[in-house]
């Protein structure tokens, strides 16, 4: 297996030194040696309960009581509703509802198309590199940098490229081009979903980039000389030998850029506003938007918790899959 | 070895649209950070009619950029060191040792990855305000200290991941021949794994340091104006007045001046092995 | 090796120090002796031009009293989300501003203290008060958890020049303001006859609400209960959606604002004919690069056969918070900032207009705007509905209107069903508390 994949079923590593003995007895004395292991990661469990442990379990808590400003300063005088709120989340037929499914669709097909994209621009940049010498530094570089701004700066910029009549493109299609006729809006209506994905892969397929190129820079020039010598075209080389070589990173990146992108926040907040177009309503604005600042905190909470139930599945089946791909590997 | 011809041209056309695209937004602030408002305001200019570095100084002023700078960088760097130290620590167990539980902590600290920030910022708050009335003075509530232990736990899960996959990379013998020497197991940590995944532990470190360096939601809920960070002062180019963008856009190519420079500085070390731990 | 550790450690050391030291600096609010920490809402250009206005009153505070302030300039898209974390938490400031739109709002938490009668007698009586701006101070008929501190109201800016050109007088109706809007439309040169902050939730909430008043249509019942599908409301609403969607008299970029600041900006240059803003429009256009002398303010025309609504009371507050160590300091604090010398100088300087009689408006030297805005927060300004749901009111009904506005941008015309089934969606958004 070539990535630690948490579970207790995977004995990823082989049994260290130090580790107990297969029938440990319960009334063995301490030893620093038997609690090395739980010294090492103490701090790290420590500060996730902290910030995020308890935090999520106290937000659990809230999706179950009716915490409104009414109860903000006094939790235990909010009503305990259950599985109300997350009846109201789940209620399709309510608006409330009916938002929160078609938020949850376009957030989906966003993130479909985000990973994609980026995960694709990445590896193609990595793989058109890998074995280029001259230029590569500099073209490396530029490729980085939307990685190295600050997310709010890159954004803004784009948001002031979109303007409608002053920004850039309309200005290069309009104009300059003549590619469109009527100037289009890009930051409302259905357009603003394409300038959503648009922004949203000029900041994260650096990060892909980055992460494939490091992982082709490990495969051994040998293996594609022996390929070359059988007489393998490039392209032969890039399907058996980089892209089957790649898979394990491959795995972890698209599970991450996943996840993150999945709970993407503040590129559509920063883009938008707190109210964005219907068709960039994506479910981390969605939620603040009908909690923080309808201050209905309960029902924002139950809609997070479905939201995690949701990155659960995917991430049990991703395991399930990545295990399988690994045994018939 | 020759490359077919379908590939070279394949790599033109995967360069010239991935560059125009990562350049033509750098290109457009720089130009507009070098316009007069009311130009940058009116129709867009390919290049600036009226050229003025008015916004390079007056951006020092609008907002006490400096200071965000400087609470960025401590922030951000006591954030990456500490993480970085945490998850060293954990991959390493979680990589040499079987222990009770280490399934149960690796899954757990991959759930964290799940839950959305906006509603876990309430609760974090009322933590940290009980954490330090407890302790009778103000050690996390709107500080920087508050801002870094909120940062660390970020970027720890993936960086245990990361970490744990490059440590399995190294050979054990490397480490047991060092234990049976009789070096302790933090000695082997040190002198063995360590120094052979330095570039894992960048790569780690990097990732760290752009999380936090452009966390926005968490920044602006947590810190005062003493504490207040880059990623957040940035927005109060926006003033209830007007929208500086040239100076917005300024400010954010001279902030990451440094961190491109230090990028660089550090990108050797990146490549020889960011994923090495991941691939067999 | 041992001396690459030690070498290693020594920045992390410092870097611990250095936090420990900086974190040592923020402990002075709650135990020293008499500092009062303040947030301060941000009026004026920058957060850094607040602190320059704030500074020199605050000291003349330490000189009279003796108590220290520790101000802090908190942003408006900040301001809300800290004050309910600081009433979540317990943990907050002493003295604080709200926009007056969340009196009621914050008054429901319970985090802030309520002035009784005998806390008025301390900061100098209800009367100074006016009364219009004081009604916002918190939900009728309980003791107010807010007391006014600068007040606004809307307006209509008309550009002189563009109005002259055109032998155009100032509107005196809403059917006037639309044909006079369109006799200033002129697309081909980028000129339209008025700007609207399309894209914000808030303001358009605002509007919202004063063109609903103008049909007699109000969004709450006695009861507090929404009543966002009322024929008034829904009149409003189309009112302003019309704008654009029937009149064409809005740049269709307009939808796209989500900065009120925006559209002063195209009124500044002269690309829109009118702008509809507050009292510190004053101030806005003034960083905008536009000079009073350029442009006339009236009231807000109502339709012919509506009623004379032009504005909302609008503004800050200034309240204290119920946990504070310092509650005298904090009502002297209070009784400092209303105080008639005070508000005169800090309402100059914002632009904003006095929430004490005696205090006079002094926010420009032109007699006539003076004049009109003062009658307007006297005659023509109505409260917004006192009622804790005011915050998920401005979001839900405010989101709606954007939602039209970018409809009608993006080329849809908007019919009264539109509108209907909007605000039918935003009221059943409330109903799910």
């Amino acid at each position: 297996m070539a990535v630690t994949l948490p579970g207790p079923h995977t004995p990823t590593s082989v049994a260290g030194t130090t580790s107990p003995d297969p029938t440990p007895s319960r009334r063995r004395r301490f030893t620093w040696a038997r609690s090395t292991p739980y010294l090492l990661i103490a701090p790290a469990i420590a500060f996730e309960l902290l910030v995020h442990v308890i935090p999520m379990l106290v937000g659990i808590f809230m999706s179950l009581i009716q915490l409104t400003q009414f109860y903000v300063t006094n939790w235990s005088a909010a009503p305990f509703t259950g599985i109300g709120n997350y009846r109201v989340a789940l209620d399709f037929s309510g608006p409330l509802g009916q938002q929160l499914a078609r938020s949850f669709g376009i957030t989906l097909g966003f993130t479909v198309l985000v990973v994609g994209i980026s995960f694709g621009f990445g590896t193609s940049a990595s793989l058109v590199l890998q074995r280029v010498v001259r230029g590569r530094g500099p073209l490396r570089t530029l490729f980085l940098i939307p990685y190295a701004l600050p997310a709010y700066a890159g954004i803004i910029t784009w948001k002031f490229m979109l303007q409608r009549d002053n920004g850039l493109l309309n200005q290069l299609l309009v104009d300059d081009l003549h590619l469109a006729h009527g100037r289009p809006f890009w930051l409302i209506g259905g357009n603003a979903f394409v300038s959503l994905v648009v922004v949203s892969v000029w900041q994260q397929w650096p990060f892909a980039f980055l992460m494939t190129m490091a992982g082709m820079q490990v495969i051994p020039e040998d293996v594609y000389q022996a390929a070359a010598i059988d007489g393998a075209s490039t392209w032969q080389q890039v399907r058996h030998i980089t892209l089957r070589m790649m898979r394990p990173v491959n795995a972890v990146l698209v599970l991450l850029l996943f996840l993150w992108t999945f709970r993407e926040f503040n590129t559509p907040y920063v883009l938008f506003g707190p109210t964005p177009p219907e068709s960039a309503d994506l479910l981390t604005v969605h939620i603040y938007a009908s909690s923080f600042i309808t201050w209905n905190f309960g029902l924002g909470s139950a809609m997070s918790v479905l939201l995690m139930l949701f990155l659960i599945v995917v991430a049990g089946l991703w395991a399930l899959w990545n295990r399988r791909v690994n045994r018939d590997a | 070895m020759r490359e077919q011809l379908s590939f070279r041209v394949f790599r033109w056309l995967v360069l010239v649209p991935l560059g125009l695209f990562a350049v033509v937004p750098l290109y457009v602030m720089l130009t507009s950070a070098l316009k007069p408002l009311r130009d940058v305001q009116g129709d867009f200019q390919w290049w600036p009619k009226n050229l003025t570095l008015r916004p390079f100084i007056d951006m020092w002023s609008t907002v006490p950029l400096a200071q965000y700078f400087v609470n960025s960088l401590i922030v951000t760097t006591a954030a990456t060191v500490c993480s970085v130290v945490i998850a060293v620590f954990a991959a390493y167990a979680v990589s040499r040792y079987r222990f009770r539980g280490r399934g149960t902590f690796a899954g757990v600290i991959l759930s964290t990855q799940m839950f959305p920030g906006v509603l876990f910022l309430l609760p974090l708050f009322i933590i940290f305000v009980n954490i330090d009335n407890a302790l009778g003075f103000t050690f996390l509530y709107q500080t920087r200290v508050g801002l870094v232990v909120t940062y660390l736990t970020f970027t720890l899960p993936f960086s245990v991941w990361m970490l744990a996959s490059y440590f399995d990379g190294i050979p054990r013998d490397l480490d047991e021949c060092a234990r049976v020497d009789g070096t302790s197991a933090l000695g082997a940590l040190f002198r063995i794994i360590l120094p052979t995944a330095r570039p894992g532990v960048i790569a780690v470190a990097v990732y760290s340091f752009m999380t936090a360096w452009g966390e926005i939601l968490f920044a602006s809920q947590l810190t005062n104006s003493d504490s207040r960070t880059l990623a957040v002062g940035l927005q109060s180019y926006a003033t209830e007045n007007n929208v500086y963008w040239n100076q917005v856009m300024a400010a954010a190519l001279v902030v990451s001046v440094p961190i491109v420079a230090g990028f660089l500085l550090l990108q050797r070390y990146l490549v020889a092995g960011l994923t090495a731990g991941a691939v067999k | 090796m041992k001396i690459r550790t030690f070498a290693a450690c020594v920045p992390v050391m410092l870097l611990a120090a250095a936090l420990t030291a900086c974190s040592h600096g923020d402990a002075g609010s709650g135990d020293a002796d008499a500092t009062l920490s303040y947030w301060a809402s941000n009026q004026g250009a920058s957060l850094d031009n607040d602190k320059k206005i704030l500074t020199p009153e605050l000291d003349k505070f330490t000189q009279q009293t003796g108590i220290k302030v520790k101000l802090e300039v908190v942003p408006w898209t900040d301001l809300t989300n800290n004050t309910l974390a600081a009433a979540v938490s317990g943990r907050g400031p002493d003295v604080l501003n709200i926009g007056n739109t969340n009196a009621a709002t914050f008054e429901s938490t319970g985090a802030f203290y309520a002035f009784d009668d005998a806390a008025f007698q301390k900061i100098g009586g209800k009367d100074r008060f006016v009364a219009s701006a004081l009604a916002t101070a918190g939900v009728a008929g309980h003791p107010p958890t807010s007391i006014p501190l600068y007040s606004q109201v809307y307006a209509l800016y008309y550009n002189k020049k563009l109005f002259a050109d055109a032998g155009l007088q100032p509107p005196a109706t809403w059917e006037d303001l639309v044909s006079d809007a369109q006799k200033l439309t002129d697309p081909a040169q980028k000129r339209y006859g008025i700007v609207i902050p399309g894209a914000t939730v808030n303001s358009s909430m605002h509007f919202s609400f004063i063109f609903g008043q103008q049909h007699g249509g109000s969004p709450f019942d006695k009861d507090g209960k929404p009543t966002f599908t009322s024929q008034g409301v829904i009149d409003g609403v189309k009112q302003y959606v019309d704008l654009l969607s029937r009149y064409h008299v809005v740049n269709p970029s307009d939808a796209q604002y989500t900065d009120a600041s925006q559209s002063a900006g195209e009124f500044a240059h002269g690309q829109a004919a009118m702008y509809m803003a507050q009292t510190s429009g004053i101030n806005v256009l003034a960083q905008n690069g536009m000079t009073p002398d350029q442009y006339g303010i009236a009231p807000i025309p109502a339709p012919a056969s509506g009623q004379k609504v032009s504005s909302f009371v609008a503004g800050t507050n200034i309240s204290i918070f119920k946990k504070t160590k310092h509650l005298d300091a904090a009502l002297q604090f209070v009784k400092f900032m209303t105080s008639s010398q005070e508000q005169e100088i800090l309402n100059k300087a914002y632009t904003t207009q006095p929430a004490v009689k005696d205090a006079p408006a002094a926010f420009t030297d032109d007699k006539q705007k003076l004049d009109v805005f003062t009658q307007i927060l006297a005659d023509y300004a109505k409260p917004l509905p006192l009622v804790s749901g005011v915050q998920a009111y401005q979001a839900n009904v405010g989101g709606a209107v954007v939602s039209l506005i970018a409809k009608a941008a993006t080329g849809a015309t908007i019919s009264d069903g539109d509108v209907k089934v909007a605000l039918e969606q935003a009221q059943q958004k409330m109903g799910a508390k």
